[in-house]
């Protein structure tokens, strides 16, 4: 099989990533901005991709295998595993399949993100949506979109570097319940590198509840760099490996779905993203070469 | 026998426009207005009658009129407008009168149709990007509208269950903005700056004000029940809004926002309710298909109701305000209406 890379036509630059179809021709001919009704806007992506592009190439020199078990059109949740501080692997994988692939990617997150000043409207305008079950929902089902989900939360990016790798608990299963429901494959993607970018030493909990953040990292980039820790990253060679799309033997739209075959479903994902990470972590030669 | 139908508020800006588009409806027999004040509008046949704010006497004026229809429009969302103490009496009090009247034994009422906001739903960072109508809010509500509304909301709730044989409307209707209607927003917008929360862009929808005098009139004229979300298609960010509007954001403070903005509403530089505090920081979307399943479709997106308005606003500018061109006179409504020297030829008999 020939590499996803040589078979795809790169998309016209201009039009990389389609924007989601508006409600109605009236609302796009009298918009001035192209902000989508989720806060993502396709200027800011394009803003974005500039600037992380050089990154994504040249630092962490990102390597996929099996994009092409991405749909290419119709709604799949995209589920990966998290690491890192302050996680890269949210945008190695969203700039990764807009520009392979050109689809759009809503990274769903924490709450959390959207009450940061600043922050929460870049994040929204670069295309992170507050990870409400109904968000997904209208995003997989109503929209055909690619939705990326990480089911460990913000368990994963905050466990120390110890635990590299392995991965925390899938939550309540939420997003096999939301896939079930939306009628759309989990597509899991297992992604390497991401734990060497910035790997958290010992957290502080008691300064984390002063400021009301989830975690507060100490990172070996921080001891390093000092302050700039929070930017810097190590170049860790990322590589990431698609998995086979996991339907399920349901039908869509139900209220509710039998609680035990969705946690045994998640479990499931999970041990076969276990798997595969530790089959890559074999395969590694290097952290930094790959 | 036509229609007879009550409208609440007849003074305010809902009430008197929802009486103009019925008078036009020929299933529509009789219209009776309340209102604390004279009407604003000019009226053809809607008779008004003044009552005190909280209707103590609705249950005398809907045995003696037989009304079938009560329009509820008269409910504040704009704490700007009335003291706290007098925004609980309009809402919280007057809705109660309202629906014990109408739930009275005997009572000829068969439809009741509340004009609601969407403010129901708060705006809250764990909010869906879009409500729908069976969906709770995920914070506490903190402004005296949510609160009252809420409460509002619970009374028909209760009033519906218990008259199932009544048909209930209630209509949440997004932010508007029109040609006519002065909101807090509109206010803002008008202005050369216009607040904004530093670091925050919501989303926000809209409804033009035709859209909902249209809304109401069809719910009420095919009686339609439920519960419905009414808002213009699409959102758009804060900013855009601005920019369609020509006005420059002023960035407030994103912490101890209410004390940063206080000094600048006192200057009257700026108008910053509770209810808007909230709102430019998260904004707020609500899912319009149930309604669109009943017939009825906006007809302005959310960012055509924003060009409405400020193309009311522009040319206001130039030729300045309308002069009021109607003042109600009791005498010369009262010979119009029922003197025998003004003929009725048409819809009668």
């Amino acid at each position: 099989m020939t590499t996803p890379k040589e078979t795809m036509v790169r998309p016209d630059r201009a039009a990389l990533v389609p924007l989601p179809r508006m409600q109605d021709a009236a609302v796009a001919g009298q918009r001035r901005s192209d902000v989508d009704e989720w806060g993502r806007s396709e200027h800011s992506r394009e803003v974005a991709r500039r600037i992380f592009g050089p990154l994504y190439d040249k630092w962490f020199r990102v390597e996929w295998e099996g994009l092409e078990k991405i749909p290419r059109a119709g709604g799949a949740l995209l589920v990966a595993n998290h690491a890192g501080a302050i996680p890269s692997d949210a945008p190695v994988i969203m700039h990764g399949i807009e520009v392979e692939l050109g689809r759009p990617v809503y990274g769903m997150a924490d709450f959390f993100f959207r009450g940061v000043p600043w922050f929460g409207t870049v994040w929204a305008r670069v295309g992170g949506v507050p990870a409400h079950p109904d968000n997904a929902l209208r995003l997989l089902r109503d929209q055909g979109q690619l939705a990326l989900v990480f089911p460990e939360g913000t368990k994963g990016p905050s466990k120390t570097y110890a635990d590299r790798y392995r991965l925390r608990r899938f939550g309540r299963g939420g997003f096999v319940e939301i896939a079930m429901r939306a009628g759309v494959p989990v597509v899991p993607i297992a992604v390497v590198g991401a734990e060497e970018s910035m790997p958290i030493l010992f957290r502080l909990p008691g300064l984390a509840k002063v400021l009301g953040v989830p975690y507060v990292p100490v990172t070996a980039n921080m001891l390093l760099f000092g302050p700039l820790g929070l930017a810097a990253y190590f170049p860790a060679k990322f590589k990431l490996r698609v998995l086979d799309p996991v339907t399920f033997d349901v039908p869509s739209g139900q209220e509710r779905y039998s609680k035990s075959r969705i946690m045994e479903e998640a479990e499931k994902i999970r041990t076969t993203m276990q798997e595969t990470i530790y089959e890559m972590l074999r395969e590694r030669r290097s952290v930094w070469f790959g | 026998m036509g229609r007879r139908v009550l409208i609440t508020g007849l003074d305010t800006f809902w009430g008197g426009r929802m009486a103009q588009a019925l008078e036009s409806d020929p299933e529509v027999e009789m219209i009776l207005g309340m209102g604390t004040r004279e009407p604003s509008v000019p009226l053809e046949r809607a008779e008004f009658v003044r009552a005190d704010q909280t209707y103590s006497i609705l249950s005398r004026i809907v045995r003696a009129t037989q009304v079938d229809t009560i329009v509820h429009t008269f409910l504040v969302v704009d704490s700007t407008r009335v003291p706290g103490r007098a925004l609980h009496e309009i809402n919280v009090i007057g809705t109660m009168n309202l629906l014990a009247a109408a739930g009275q034994s005997g009572s000829p009422v068969r439809q009741v149709v509340v004009k609601s906001s969407t403010q129901v739903y708060g705006s809250a960072a764990t909010d869906p990007a879009w409500f729908r109508e069976e969906m709770p809010r995920t914070s506490a509500a903190r402004t005296r509208v949510e609160r009252s509304l809420l409460e509002v909301e619970g009374f028909v709730r209760d009033f519906a269950e218990d008259n199932p044989a009544t048909v209930v409307s209630v209509l949440r209707f997004a932010n508007v903005l029109g040609t006519d209607i002065v909101t807090p927003i509109s206010i803002n917008l008008s202005r050369p700056l216009c607040p904004a929360i530093a670091g925050y862009d919501p989303l926000l929808q809209f409804v033009e004000e035709d859209d909902v005098t249209r809304c109401l009139e069809h719910v009420t004229r095919h009686r339609v029940p439920g519960l419905y979300n009414v808002a213009g298609a699409g959102k758009l960010p804060w900013s855009e809004v601005a920019a369609i509007c020509g006005t420059r954001l002023l960035p407030i403070s994103p912490v101890a926002t209410h004390g940063a903005a206080a000094p600048l509403v006192r200057l009257g530089l700026i108008e910053f309710p509770p209810e808007l505090e909230s709102l430019l920081r998260y904004g707020r979307g609500v899912d319009t298909s149930r309604i669109g399943k009943t017939g009825f479709s906006c007809r302005y997106t959310s960012a055509g109701a924003v060009e409405s308005f400020i193309r009311a606003v522009r040319l206001r500018r130039s030729v300045g305000d309308d002069p009021p061109s109607y003042t109600y006179s009791q005498d010369i409504e009262q010979f119009f209406r029922h003197s025998p020297a003004v003929l009725h030829a048409q819809g009668e008999g």
